[in-house]
């Protein structure tokens, strides 16, 4: 009897001390992602300015998001847009400026740190320079193109042109995926590539063979934490919209994100939009969990499908 | 759950959660304080002028408020954005402003529907004020919503029309247009082409032309925009239809969007040096008081002239009206010394002496009929048709709803779809975006 008494005693303070340890993260967990979550579905059934007390007000929210609120499905198409385009040529430039880096004999660092740079520049200030390099009216990128006799686009100034301008604005800035590539390709066995060459593999046959499957791991990591990103792709958007449509706020004018014609509006600056300056917390909650349901879907289908990229024991 | 029993934990979480949720920042709403203003106190004021003549100004018309009220201190906090106001006023604390003023006027209606800002009326009714007759009708009608005069109108801008007397010369004009079709010919005379693009442009009709948006033009056609019920008009009031083909023709005749676009892209920035107007790309301008100064600081190499907007053609008697819209000012229903808070307010609204020197010091219109015919207003000679357009009883405004200016924007954004092809029906664009007006307004209530 006594020995079991001792036993569960032990077995509680074992727990006590599990859970002192784990409590700064159940503590940030609780303060930082249980709460403002639940609090995030309750308010998404709430009528809430944010000033008078929230009053219940059902799926009202939810229906005025999708049928009724005429920038949910346009910023919703842009979110998705961002997710699949760029995320594929950010992964697919990142790898292969690591590639060539790693390639070259000389003069490695230099073009490391001319590679890395862009991504230390502030978001908001490499949009307006790119903004700036852009203008379709004076901008230098396109008195080139004329000079060449290439038809300059309208960049963000086009809904046609304003996304591929900001994916090649997130391309430039493509540094910190170039050192994660490089450490990663620099981490495959010599000898693999050695037993490759000696079994007569092409370069193409190497690459496919030995460094996919040894890289695959970071190029998981790329893509997810690529499509979290593009997900809350926020700053870019509004400042390139921003400045290119011209309008500045003043007395009485004001600026919707999105310009032009709804082409970089993205779902994050809806939340912003109808909680912050709307004053409707309800339906900026309704934006905010569709946001975390897609990044959670993405995330999860991700995950499943890394057996074709990810090999056992990574 | 070893340990803690299944239901134990189950009970521990609704409860904590339900805690976390009665303790949620849910705001509040003062009901008034009841402080002394006699008393020794420091308030707190947010604005958000931020060029150096202006904060200049706001300092001085201060300093006379302390001078009259030593016992009032003011701390006063520049350059604060509204999105940060609308933070402070939702949040509170002691650091949150006791008296906000805000650059636009498309705030009002959700500031007084929400209660973030008091009711002003029964302290004005207490100081014997009418604010009926103490600022200019369209002034009075943005500071309200719904019986509920949350702001105070603190300076004002009145649009008009800059023109280029130079380019006017050379073009053989005599005067400035006062109806639409003046204007349209005017603008035509006015515009060099060269090559694909311009030297010189009539006017930039273009929605994203900077001041020209669809309620600055709107404003010469007189729009309802909501009738008594609250619901919108725009889908049959002529006004709305009349200024959408007006600028719709502007751009085609002007150029067509896309050539104009590309134009406007290159132009120099509004607030900038190298506004267009001011490096003369574009020879006649919609724009507020403001732009007097700032195109006179730049010294252009031409002449300017200033008027009001034209009118439509059969509206011809009403020529020297325009659109108004101005700074407000507001106590936050959060604070509490908002006895002494008014006394602020009142001063800075209200006090003729402490208008027409605030005004004389950032150049934006008086906000009251007063200060508007003070004899210590210093001005340019041309800053007096702006005086008139502000005091000009046929003079419009777009008015307070209560979810802000969402109704504007949507407006906005047809007039984006309409000038650029995408919209081709306006009468079928005006009605889905009449209905879009109305469902947004039900959502906000």
């Amino acid at each position: 009897m006594a020995a079991t008494y001792t036993l569960r005693a032990k077995h509680r303070r074992s727990r006590l001390r599990t859970l002192a340890f784990l409590s700064p993260w159940l503590i940030g967990f609780t303060v930082f992602f249980a709460y403002p979550m639940i609090s995030t579905v309750y308010f998404s059934f709430m009528h809430y300015d944010g000033f008078k007390p929230p009053t219940w007000s059902g799926t009202k929210n939810w229906k005025y998001v999708f049928e009724s609120y005429p920038f949910f499905w346009p910023a919703l198409r842009n979110t998705l847009w961002l997710v699949v385009i760029m995320v594929t040529l950010r992964v697919l430039f990142g790898l292969g400026i690591g590639m060539l880096i790693t390639k070259i004999k000389t003069g490695t660092g230099v073009f490391r740190t001319l590679f890395y740079l862009p991504y230390l520049a502030p978001p908001v200030a490499a949009t307006m320079a790119f903004a700036f390099l852009l203008n379709p009216g004076t901008g230098p990128v396109n008195s080139m193109l004329e000079k060449i006799g290439i038809p300059a686009p309208g960049w963000f100034n086009d809904p046609d042109w304003s996304k591929p301008a900001l994916t090649l604005m997130f391309l430039w800035g493509i540094g910190d995926l170039m050192v994660i590539f490089m450490a990663a390709l620099l981490d495959v066995p010599k000898e693999q590539y050695e037993a490759a060459q000696l079994d007569g593999a092409s370069a193409w046959q190497r690459f496919r063979f030995v460094t996919l499957p040894n890289i695959s791991p970071i190029i998981m990591f790329a893509v997810v934490t690529g499509v979290i990103s593009a997900m809350q792709c926020y700053t870019q958007p509004l400042v390139a919209g921003k400045v290119a449509s011209g309008v500045i706020q003043g007395a009485g004018t004001m600026f919707e994100p999105g310009y032009p014609e709804h082409s970089t509006l993205t779902l994050p600056q809806l939340v912003y939009n109808l909680g912050f300056q709307r004053f409707d917390y309800g339906s900026a909650c309704v934006v905010a969990l569709v946001l975390f349901a897609l990044s959670m879907a993405f995330t999860a289908l991700l995950m499943r499908r890394r057996g074709g990229l990810i090999q056992a024991g990574d | 759950m070893p340990g803690i029993s299944r239901k134990v934990a189950t009970a521990l979480a609704v409860t904590a959660s339900t805690a976390l949720l009665a303790t949620a920042c849910t705001g509040q709403s003062s009901s008034g304080t009841q402080d002394d203003a006699s008393k020794d106190t420091t308030i707190t004021f947010w604005h958000a002028w931020s060029a150096p003549n202006e904060v200049a100004g706001v300092k001085a018309l201060i300093a006379g408020f302390e001078k009259a009220h030593p016992n009032i201190h003011v701390n006063v906090v520049g350059n604060m954005t509204d999105d940060k106001m609308n933070q402070a006023l939702r949040a509170g604390g002691s650091k949150a402003p006791d008296v906000i003023s805000s650059f636009t006027t498309n705030g009002v209606g959700k500031f007084c529907s929400s209660g973030a800002l008091v009711d002003l009326n029964p302290l004005f009714k207490k100081a014997g004020i009418d604010p009926a007759t103490t600022f200019p009708k369209a002034m009075s009608q943005y500071t309200q919503y719904d019986g509920n005069r949350c702001a105070v109108p603190l300076l004002g801008d009145a649009y008009g029309l800059y023109y280029n007397k130079t380019a006017f010369k050379k073009a053989g004009i005599t005067s400035p247009p006062k109806t639409w079709s003046e204007f349209e010919a005017d603008a035509k005379k006015l515009t060099v082409p060269q090559g694909d693009t311009y030297k010189q442009l009539g006017f930039m009709p273009n929605y994203h032309g900077w001041e020209t948006t669809t309620e600055h033009y709107m404003g010469q056609f007189g729009p309802t925009y909501f009738d008594a019920s609250g619901k919108s008009t725009i889908a049959g009031d002529r006004a709305v239809a009349d200024a959408f083909t007006l600028q719709k023709k502007l751009v085609d005749d002007l150029g067509g969007f896309k050539k104009l676009e590309k134009f406007r892209s290159g132009l120099g920035d509004e607030w900038g040096p190298k506004h267009p107007f001011q490096t003369g790309q574009v020879a006649m301008q919609l724009d507020g008081e403001w732009r007097l100064g700032m195109a006179l600081d730049a010294k252009p190499d031409f002449e300017i002239g200033v008027a009001p907007l034209p009118v439509p053609d059969d509206k011809a008697d009403q020529y020297g009206k325009g659109y108004i819209t101005g700074t407000i000012a507001g106590i936050a229903a959060t604070s509490n010394k908002q006895n002494a808070a008014w006394e602020l307010v009142k001063y800075i609204t209200t006090d003729t002496d402490a208008v027409v020197g605030f005004s004389n010091a950032i150049h934006n219109v008086p906000s009251t009929l007063a200060a508007l015919k003070s004899p210590k207003l210093r001005y340019d000679p041309r800053f007096k048709t702006f005086l008139d357009i502000a005091a000009d009883p046929n003079s419009t405004t777009s008015p307070a709803s209560i979810n802000g200016g969402v109704y504007l924007t949507t407006i906005q954004q047809l007039g984006y779809d309409y000038e650029s092809g995408k919209v081709t029906d306006l009468k079928a664009g005006l009605k889905k975006a009449a209905a879009q007006i109305d469902t947004d307004i039900a959502q906000a209530k």
